[in-house]
């Protein structure tokens, strides 16, 4: 019995100097194992009469109990100094640039256009489309262009052998959506419209967005609401703005809206203020809805159109029309 | 328009300054384009004479004059101009003045020579862009009177940017009529006259073209001093409009114009042989214009003739063998109305613009050509004498636009505005504009005057009512209205999504011009069903793009002459093809070059392949949910591709489309190298998208097995992925291809492909067994369709 308590001592003792995992595991063996002390000494245990057995037995018990916690401690000790080893050891750069990160973007033009059309996706404005090659019906005559009326040399139109021509605005989408269905109609319809005409202010092709809304009560009033409504959510400020009577054939009346805007000088500082034009509109003419097979009498509504390329110009502070279709990527990046 | 503030003041009282009046005129849709103030500044500018010169002692280039200026001695100037002479008078800035161009005139030494002031050109007046010598001003101008008082300056000369349907502010005393209306006030707009009959030449005019020319007067003026000089204050008139003074006649007709805003013409007399004839064109007719142009003619042009020839091309330009010289003592003065309909698009066909067409394509008040050719008249005998004939005058009184009653619902109004306006001022706003007004129990009948070609029907009031009483004034809301909620298919992938997407892959979008180079297109092989424009505008813009791809590529290069070695663009848009009507197809094309990754530090680089961009059309097609309706195939490949690096995609075995490198000699004739990948799909079988239907999640685990075969080259995965999906069907879950090898230790013309087969059982658990049964049904159809040998 002595015996074993002293080979215990010593055994707690070694177990404590232990420096390695594998040390540990050798001391376990050589106490706890098959042939270890204590394991012997529970062996031993048949050898004695019964009475004696059990105390000597709860006593080896006690020193086997002793032994596997001082083990478990030790190695949990030993672990942990081995985990902090090697976590001091693994140590990245993590400044180094993360792998396939990069990514593209998005055109300036795409990406103003979806921020219009979504504004009046919010106002239940229904996305609608036509062809680009037109006819001079639905893009003169149906919005009450007659032939060779001075209305139509504000448009520089580009034309095909057959009498078709490119689609010099987005309004005739708003005859192929009147005569397909019947009030209440709102539709919102982007697109790419063309001009003859190239300069640094104008591009032969270009991005127009054409509202339209018919229904019994709309008017001139609900107009000018819904495009002040427009211009702040698209701007995320307020502008002092103003419509001013115009002519289109299709409209009447007809407006051009102006807003306040202010030119940011070459400090950052706000520069001087002018009126800029961003936007035409107006009631839907009687003679438009009576092309569509609308009755006029019963519906009123409004129109307007913009040009996509000023949005995205006023909003991102592009200078330069021309940047748009030139996809030099050092000027796509800017909008990624 | 443009014209004379002071005239127009001169017109209409406007209880408003000039920036006041500016804005009025904006906010009424008569827009001011530009406003150019002239002669601000001009204290201390009198009118001089030059009495004496002398040359300069000490420059070639100066005089010494002696200058009569009202101030009881004569000054002594030194001056530069070359056209400074005796006897002219002259703008004499006197020493205190101080010039628009910021020039302060003091007393001065000029090489030496004592100098009281300045002899000035318009330019350094600020009334004229004349910088070449002295303002000459007539010789009876007052000696002394202060400049500004004698031209009536300061003044502004405004430009309107007028709308096609306002023909009627084309002349001042319309526009005035509009101002009157804005600012509550009368006009002030000389009465009709009638000159004093003194002579009795006459002409016949005989009308023929029916309601194209439905009024036409005339008058003939005898003995005129072809030396008349046009006054200063209507000279000075035209200029402030933008037109140069010409001739007393022709200045005279201008000034009419301008006026009233009816176009005249005036014909040498002498030329004339017989009666006036208003006459269609016959076909093929041509006539020498004023420009020196040739007109060439057709049935729809109408035409002044006499009984031998054409003399003028009727609302748009006079001839040339007719027109007025300066020796011309005997006019035939021309007032007429011609239809709009028969003189819009005339003048265009002719490639002109002239002030007449303009005005009369948008057309002109039928009641002007009396006023009118009264009013020339008048002016005429005032400054170039002669005796005036009687008015002739030929007219269809059936074919002149009558004034109709419009009515106007009280109602309507306000539903079309969405405000009401008090009955009261509706009244004033059509009294102002010089309607007749009739009260109605639901509203008014409105007679617009003759002038007002715009308006025919109730929205034309309408929009005149809103105009004057200000679209300030109407208030700002909301619509209500039903609101029907727009329906967007879910089985449809939103397209801006799919941008986004391919800008997540590294993409750019690119935008290009929907026409491109015949030339480029040629170089590209695409000659089928083009739709080239009638009317480009240049070569480089002449035919819709059948294809994105060849824009895009353009757009590569230019980023690759930019340094810009790794590019990656697309580009969603139409495409064009001929047809009954036109085709067009939206498109989706990706254009790649460069690296297959940017420039990094983990990886080995390699430039981009095939695969890669195989990879990104994969990711497009998983994300519709149905790839299995999607193939690639080396056949039927377009000449600008690679022949062995290029592929066919279909969908449900139809095409829709390619990928792969550009022929290397196309590559070659851009400049481009071999990395170049390009791909072009139509975008919508890309945006069709299962709506996914729910299946239970498999009960039983997947088996993998794992084999290695070797088979020829030729073999395609394709036909691998067939055979085994052939042969173990629905136990076959998936077939993963994880290596690819050829080289040493497999036979030359061979490959070595190792895969795994994921299998799965939906009523059991597979066993063992059931797996290598699988594995070895798998191997036999390998072998015997494909030529494969198990490998070790």
């Amino acid at each position: 019995m002595d015996d074993l308590d002293s080979r215990a001592a010593q055994a707690l003792a070694d177990i404590d100097k232990a420096d390695t995992l594998d040390a540990l595991d050798a001391l376990r063996v050589g106490l706890l194992g098959k042939s270890g002390i204590v394991t012997a000494a529970l062996k031993a245990l048949g050898a004695l009469a019964p009475d004696e057995r059990k105390a000597r037995g709860a006593e080896v018990n006690r020193v086997k109990d002793r032994l596997a916690d001082a083990l478990a401690a030790r190695k949990q000790t030993l672990e942990q100094a081995e985990l902090d080893h090697r976590l001091a050891s693994e140590k990245l750069d993590i400044s180094l640039p993360g792998r396939d990160g990069e990514r593209g973007g998005i055109h300036p033009i795409t990406r103003a256009l979806e921020r219009i059309s979504a504004i009046f996706a919010r106002l239940g404005y229904q996305r609608a489309d036509g062809p680009e090659i037109e006819d001079d019906w639905h893009n003169f005559e149906a919005l009450n262009f007659p032939p060779h009326h001075p209305a139509r040399a504000m448009h520089d139109t580009f034309y095909f052998g057959d009498g078709r021509l490119l689609r010099t605005h987005t309004s005739p989408v708003q005859i192929r959506s009147m005569k397909g269905q019947q009030p209440p109609i709102r539709i919102i319809a982007p697109g790419k419209v063309y001009r003859s005409d190239s300069d640094q202010t104008h591009s032969p092709m270009f991005h127009q967005i054409e509202g339209l809304l018919v229904d019994e009560t709309s008017s001139f009033a609900d107009l000018k609401g819904t495009l002040a409504e427009f211009i702040r959510a698209f701007f995320e400020r307020d502008f002092e703005m103003r419509f001013r009577p115009s002519y289109f054939p299709f409209t009447e009346p007809s407006a051009e809206v102006d807003i306040r805007w202010t030119e940011p000088d070459q400090s950052g500082s706000d520069g001087s203020t002018r009126w800029l034009e961003v936007l035409g509109c107006g009631m839907v003419h009687p003679n438009v809805l009576a092309n569509c097979g609308i009755d006029p009498e019963r519906y009123t509504g409004f129109a307007f159109g913009l040009g996509v390329e000023r949005f995205a110009m006023l909003r991102y502070g592009v200078s330069d029309l021309r940047a748009f279709f030139e996809n030099d990527l050092r000027f796509l990046k800017q909008f990624a | 328009m443009k014209f004379s503030e002071n005239w127009l003041r001169e017109l209409v009282e406007i209880r408003a300054d000039r920036a006041a009046l500016a804005h009025a005129l904006t906010m009424a849709g008569l827009e001011v384009e530009e406003l150019t103030v002239l002669g601000e500044g001009l204290a201390g500018v009198v009118v001089a004479e030059i009495v004496a010169t002398a040359k300069h002692p000490e420059a070639d280039r100066l005089q010494v004059c002696k200058v009569e200026a009202g101030q009881g001695e004569l000054l002594q100037i030194v001056c530069g101009a070359p056209n400074a002479r005796v006897g002219i008078k002259v703008p004499l800035a006197t020493v205190g003045a101080s010039l628009p161009g910021g020039i302060a005139i003091k007393a001065a030494k000029l090489r030496g020579v004592e100098s009281f002031g300045m002899l000035c050109s318009a330019k350094e007046l600020g009334i004229d862009a004349d910088a070449s010598g002295l303002l000459e001003l007539p010789l009876d101008a007052p000696v002394g009177q202060p400049l500004a008082d004698y031209l009536c300056l300061p003044d502004a000369s405004i430009e309107l940017k007028l709308t096609p349907n306002r023909p009627d502010c084309l002349g001042l005393v319309g526009l005035a009529h509009d101002v009157a209306a804005l600012f509550g006030s009368a006009v002030k707009v000389p009465a009709q006259t009638a000159a004093p009959v003194t002579g009795d030449a006459k002409r016949g005019i005989r009308l023929q073209a029916g309601k194209d020319a439905p009024r036409y007067l005339g008058r003939i003026v005898e003995g005129i001093d072809p030396a008349a000089r046009t006054p200063l204050w209507l000279a000075e008139r035209l200029r402030r409009s933008g037109l140069r003074p010409i001739s007393a006649v022709v200045d005279v007709t201008n000034y009419v114009m301008l006026e009233l805003g009816q176009p005249l013409h005036a014909f040498d007399n002498d030329t004339l042989q017989g009666d006036i004839v208003v006459r269609h064109a016959r076909a093929g007719e041509t006539l020498k214009l004023l420009d020196g142009s040739e007109a060439k003619l057709d049935e729809g042009f109408v035409l002044i003739a006499d009984e031998h020839k054409a003399l003028a091309v009727a609302g748009v330009m006079g001839g040339f063998d007719s027109r007025v010289t300066d020796t011309t003592r005997n006019i035939f003065l021309e007032s007429a109305h011609f239809a709009p309909a028969a003189i819009m698009g005339r003048a265009r066909k002719l490639g002109m613009h002239t002030d007449a067409s303009h005005r009369f394509e948008r057309g002109v008040d039928p009641e002007l050509p009396r006023r009118a050719l009264e009013r020339a008249t008048e002016l005429l005998l005032a400054i170039a004498g002669g005796n005036a004939g009687p008015v002739l005058v030929a007219e269809h009184l059936a074919d002149l636009p009558k004034p109709v009653a419009v009515m106007l619902r009280r109602a309507r109004l306000k539903r079309v505005l969405g405000v009401d306006v008090a009955d009261a001022e509706v009244a004033r706003i059509f009294t102002a504009l010089g309607m007749q007004v009739e009260s109605r129990a639901d509203g008014w009948q409105i007679t617009a005057p003759s002038s007002r070609f715009d308006i025919e029907r109730e929205e034309d009031l309408v929009e005149e009512v809103a105009r004057i009483f200000g679209y300030d004034n109407i208030p700002t809301l909301t619509p209500a209205g039903a609101l029907k909620l727009a329906i967007e298919p879910e089985a449809r992938i939103n397209e801006l999504a799919l941008r986004e997407q391919l800008a997540a892959r590294g993409y750019y979008e690119a935008v290009n011009l929907s026409f491109v180079a015949a030339e480029l297109l040629t170089r590209w092989g695409f000659t089928d069903r083009l739709v080239p424009l009638a009317n480009p505008l240049s070569a480089d813009l002449a035919v819709m793009r059948p294809s994105l791809l060849p824009g895009l590529i353009e757009a590569l290069r230019h980023n690759r002459a930019r340094q810009q070695e790794r590019v990656r663009l697309f580009e969603v848009a139409r495409v064009f093809g001929a047809g009954d009507p036109p085709v067009e197809s939206p498109s989706l094309a990706i254009v790649a070059c460069g690296s297959v990754r940017a420039e990094q530090w983990g990886e080995a680089s390699r430039p981009l392949d095939f695969h890669d961009l195989k990879g990104d059309l994969d990711a497009l097609i998983a994300w519709g949910g149905e790839p299995q309706r999607w193939s690639v195939h080396a056949d039927g490949l377009p000449a600008w591709l690679h022949p062995g690096r290029g592929a066919r995609v279909a969908r449900d075995g139809e095409t829709v489309g390619y990928l792969g490198a550009l022929h290397p000699q196309l590559a070659k004739a851009l400049d481009l190298g071999a990395d170049v990948h390009v791909l072009e799909l139509a975008l919508e079988p890309l945006l069709a998208r299962r709506l996914p239907k729910a299946q239970p999640v498999p009960r039983f685990p997947a088996v993998r097995r794992d084999i290695a075969v070797d088979l020829p080259e030729e073999i395609s995965w394709s036909q691998i992925e067939q055979t085994v999906r052939g042969s173990l069907g629905e136990r076959l879950k998936e077939l993963r291809l994880f290596d690819r090898y050829s080289g040493k230790g497999v036979e030359s013309g061979r490959k070595s492909l190792a895969m795994g087969l994921i299998l799965q059982d939906a009523s059991r658990t597979l066993t063992d067994d059931d797996a290598d049964r699988c594995v070895r049904e798998a191997i036999v159809a390998l072998e015997q369709s494909c030529k494969a040998k198990l490998r070790g």
